[in-house]
């Protein structure tokens, strides 16, 4: 698998997706945002930070950004893409992603280790997880809280593209466990055609027993399966 | 005029005509410069002239205290700053140690305090962002922020005003730069309620041989302004900062207050790590505190030379800017570079890059004058030397107050049998002082860069260095309350704090990096503050090994008069040689055996307690500090978590013992325990359970492991016993004692802990506005 991980001004997870990608023995790559072309990526990855200083609004400036010409084209035709945190929001931005994400409802910068739920086990990036499994992962964001209009919100639902929902410690999804009050709990999710994904919390960042939790590997590992067993197409 | 022999002074400026517009050097004007008329008479020695206007704006901002430490610097060159770890000490934009696997460390704390007490949202970013760059232009990536925090009571709306400024400015700054936040402290006291405190320390990691100093090397090379455009903001803030506050200098201050912006910090940071490898520039220094005068003027006399600059050349953001206005701009996010001749556009490519300017504004001479030019007109020019080093230093006269000595020796109003120690428990740990820091570093990312190994909670954070089974560890650490009742002792227990939470987290102390808060030196007693903790340092750090390898002096911390505690913040760094090392201050798991190490006493002086229960009692003698018997613990405790059989260990300080325990029982707040201990020391019970005796570890271990860990702490002479089990969450918290007995529920102690600071923060109404101080 060649991992793209994309670099904006202001991207600070850039570097932390990079060896996560290649933690899982996959094959990793920056762009720059003024790049054109993709360079032969089989996934793309739009990582957390500030792009833009989130100045306007998170990822607001960043969507227009030379690659994401790339980016969406690539997104069209099919090809994976993954964006987490800062990454999400621009997915949401340009339209890959349905849904908004605005702030948090403490109207605080959250910082902390949340509970989640997987939702889905058959999509290309949580194949390698189990159905219902809670995964421990750090979040670190002030735009986090998920919103949809109610129509996008049932469709969103219906078309069963919720990947992973904010759930308490015992697993079940509830507003204790919900950190910025996310409509329907939702953490993250996947576009119909099941090839774009978009998450809050930072996987990346669950990689080692020794940083605190391994429940993040689980994303990596089930790209690389995917796309190894030729099913990203 | 006659000339005073300065040594070094090369010659006598040329005369510089006045320039048109600007005002007229006056005896009140040199006053209004903060220049005393000692001063101002050696200033025109230097000249063999009266000096510009221009000229005049430049030694005020040099030989402030911020700049020049004229109060503080004899007693600064009495601390230890050698040990074979350390690259670079004092005098560098850090201090640099050897960490190991060809590994160097850069680190330093730097306040801000002046500004948050004005404005502490900017105040405080702006000091996270300056640290930030001091470390970078060493060469090292920055990896780690921690940031000591002071405030009055928060009762008052101005302090929650402040005190959620600044967290939010430390936040938004370090985390849209995206480095990790992972430790600091914070303490509450009336002594703080007009001038807080705000030090913010930063850890940069680089190999040894991408080590660069801020030298202007190389005559003839070109200087260049890096980064955002140079703005009015922050004009005079190092003479600001050196002053102290008045009643109404608040609003109207604020033009001396910088403002941030991370997003170009973070270009910045990417530009400067870019430029420094790249091998275009000999030598780079953040425009910090007096801006590009004392960037350019530091970065010549390193190197021995001279330097000249155009301000008409300096990129700016408003037309009109006088070079007065431009050499003493504070505007953040800049740099001056030393490029190579004929690698200018090489360096602008990189800053291109990053959508950033660069720009040459000067170049290197030989002739020792720090020249400055308004369209090829001179302004300025000053012997460049007598400007970084001939700053008057002063030792001032030091008495200890009268009114300290007698609050030292006052017979303490300690009574064993009020209030109910349960009750007492249950309180202390809810106060702000002692309660979870959780709402302050749920707001700091803490995660990202994925190296943290130890968070914000614990007794000292830590990152990993990738690629090794090293990591780094760091503390801050300082109870003003104890160095103001006794500044030699209370200096020497911050170090000695330091150096236990480190060992705690299974870190080597290593070295120090110190920020000296105090009030205005020209009083004695303040003096006399200043010099004792600056020994207390010294001795402490001489026992530890743990040298200085620079810092920060912050003086003129008053209001209205009224001087903070005496704050030497202490920020130490230790190396863990294997990750498996790693330790934490929570108890594991129910049935282990709780050790203590350590001596308690009947110390109460300068407690948590007396000030909670006693109306803000800040009296008696702060608990003492036996160097050796410190060493010998901080080894002992290394030693043991070496054997890999510690679960857990705890640094005991502010609320005793028996907060220590509580707080190794509810850890993180995910699996709470219980304690179950018994005390068989005859002393009354509030000194047993709440006194702040140094010294002092709680380890937990299996019980089958209690022999062989009282052993080492025997090979190593420090006094060792099991007090008790770890419970389940479901027996709570009960200790006996003093023919007494301590009984609270894991649930309360619990809400108590991880819900005070939010309870007060979240529940008032916390944007009490700017001008709401008088509440």
């Amino acid at each position: 698998m060649k991992a793209a991980v994309v670099t904006f001004p202001g991207s600070n997870c850039d570097y932390d997706l990079y060896k996560a990608v290649q933690d899982v023995g996959a094959e990793a790559r920056f762009l720059w945002h003024r790049d054109r072309g993709l360079d032969d990526a089989d996934v793309v990855l739009l990582s957390g930070g500030f792009s833009y200083g989130d100045y306007l609004r998170a990822g607001a400036i960043a969507r227009f950004s030379p690659i994401m010409d790339d980016v969406v084209a690539f997104a069209k035709a099919g090809g994976p893409v993954v964006g987490i945190c800062n990454g999400f929001q621009i997915l949401c931005e340009a339209g890959l992603l349905p849904g908004a994400l605005i702030r948090n409802a403490s109207l605080k910068f959250q910082s902390e280790s949340v509970w989640m739920r997987v939702e889905r086990t058959d999509t290309l990036f949580t194949r390698d997880y189990a159905a219902g499994q809670r995964l421990r992962i750090p979040m670190a964001h002030a735009e986090g809280n998920f919103r949809a209009d109610p129509e996008t919100l049932k469709r969103i639902e219906g078309e069963n593209c919720v990947l992973f929902r904010y759930v308490d410690r015992h697993g079940g999804a509830s507003p204790e466990g919900n950190p910025n009050g996310s409509m329907n709990h939702i953490a993250g999710i996947v576009n119909e055609a099941g090839n774009v994904m978009g998450m809050m919390p930072h996987p990346e960042r669950a990689m080692e027993a020794v940083l605190g939790s391994t429940d993040g590997r689980g994303l990596f590992t089930s790209l690389m399966g995917a796309l190894a067993a030729g099913s990203a197409a | 005029m006659t000339a005073l022999n300065v040594p070094g002074t090369p010659r006598l400026p040329a005369a510089v005509d006045p320039r048109p517009g600007d005002p007229e050097v006056t005896d009140e004007v040199v006053a209004d410069h903060g220049l005393s008329p000692d001063e101002y008479t050696k200033v025109k020695a230097i000249m063999g002239r009266t000096p510009t206007w221009t000229e005049l704006g430049v030694f005020s901002a040099m030989w402030s205290e911020h700049c020049g430490y004229k109060n503080s610097k004899r007693l600064l060159k009495t601390l230890p700053t050698q040990a074979p770890w350390v690259i670079k000490g004092p005098g560098e934009n850090a201090g640099v140690i050897d960490v190991g696997d060809g590994y160097a460390l850069a680190f330093k704390i730097e306040s801000h305090n002046h500004p948050s007490a004005v404005e502490p949202y900017q105040g405080a970013a702006t000091g996270v962002g300056g640290i930030l760059r001091d470390i970078f232009t060493m060469g090292a990536r920055p990896i780690a922020v921690l940031d000591s925090l002071r405030f009055g009571d928060l009762r008052s709306p101005r302090v929650r005003y402040l005190f959620g400024g600044v967290v939010k400015g430390v936040g938004d700054y370090g985390n849209c730069v995206g480095i990790p936040n992972i430790g600091g402290e914070v303490m509450f006291d009336a002594a703080y309620e007009g001038n807080p405190l705000v030090n913010a320390m930063c850890l940069g990691l680089m190999k040894h041989e991408d080590l660069i100093t801020g030298v202007a090397e190389g005559v003839g090379n070109p200087l260049m302004a890096v980064g955002a455009r140079t703005g009015r903001d922050g004009i005079h803030g190092a003479t600001f900062a050196s002053e102290e506050l008045s009643e109404d200098a608040d609003e109207s201050s604020r033009p001396m207050v910088q403002v941030g912006d991370p997003f170009t910090e973070k270009l910045l940071l990417e530009a400067s790590l870019e430029l420094i490898a790249s091998g275009h520039i000999t030598g780079i220094q953040d425009m910090g505190a007096a801006g590009l005068t004392s960037s350019a003027t530091e970065m010549a006399g390193r190197a021995g030379n001279g330097v000249e600059i155009d301000t008409a050349l300096v990129p700016v953001r408003e037309v009109g800017m006088t070079p007065y206005e431009i050499l003493l701009s504070e505007s953040q996010e800049r740099m001056l570079v030393t490029a190579k001749a004929g690698h200018e556009d090489d360096v602008r490519a990189i800053l291109e890059k990053w959508e950033l300017e660069a720009e040459v504004v000067g170049r290197v001479t030989d002739d020792g004058m720090f020249r400055v030019k308004e369209n090829g007109v001179t302004v300025a020019e000053i012997p460049n030397v007598p400007l970084t080093e001939a700053c008057p230093t002063y030792e001032r006269e030091g008495i200890e107050a009268l009114e300290v000595a007698e609050l030292r020796d006052r017979e303490l109003p300690v009574r064993d049998t009020l209030p109910d120690p349960s009750l007492a428990l249950l309180d202390l740990i809810r106060s702000p002082n002692i309660a979870s820091k959780r709402w302050i570093f749920g707001q700091y990312d803490t995660t990202v860069r994925t190296a943290t190994v130890r968070r914000p909670g614990g007794d000292a954070g830590a990152v990993r260095i990738r690629g090794t089974k090293r990591a780094v560890a760091a503390t801050t650490d300082c109870n003003g309350r104890y160095v103001y009742l006794d500044p030699r002792n209370g200096a020497r227990a911050a170090v000695a704090e330091a150096a236990r939470n480190l060992v705690c987290v299974g870190a080597l102390p290593t070295a120090i990096t110190n920020n000296l808060n105090f009030g205005n030196p020209l009083k004695p007693h303040i003096y006399y503050q200043l010099r004792e903790a600056v020994r207390g340092i010294g001795e402490a750090c001489r026992a530890f090994e743990t040298p200085v390898t620079g810092g920060n002096v912050s003086l003129f911390n008053e209001t209205d008069g009224k001087a903070i505690h005496p704050t030497p913040v202490i920020g130490m760094v230790g190396v863990i040689d294997d990750v498996a090392h790693l330790t934490g201050h929570a108890f594991r798991e129910a049935g282990d055996a709780i050790l203590q190490l350590g001596d308690n006493t009947d110390e109460m002086g300068g407690s948590e307690y007396l000030y909670r229960f006693h109306g803000g009692l800040v009296a008696g003698h702060p608990p003492s500090v036996d160097l050796l018997a410190e060493r010998s613990l901080q080894q002992a405790v290394l030693a043991m978590i070496h054997t890999g059989l510690v679960h857990s260990a705890h640094d005991c300080a502010e609320g005793g013992l028996a907060v220590a325990l509580a707080e190794s029982a509810l850890g993180e707040g995910d699996d709470p325990l219980g304690v179950d201990v018994e005390l068989p020391d005859a002393l009354p019970a509030p000194a047993l359970f709440f006194g702040e005796a140094q010294g002092r570890v709680v380890v937990s271990c299996a019980e089958a492991d209690v022999d062989r860990l009282l052993e080492v702490a025997a090979d190593h002479g420090v006094p060792a016993r099991r007090i008790g089990s770890v419970a389940p969450a479901s027996a709570g918290v009960r200790i006996r004692g003093a023919g007494t007995e301590i009984f609270c529920r894991t649930a309360s102690l619990a809400d108590g802990y991880f819900n005070a600071l939010s309870s007060i923060m979240d529940a008032a109404p916390a944007a009490a506005t700017a001008r709401d101080h008088t509440a």
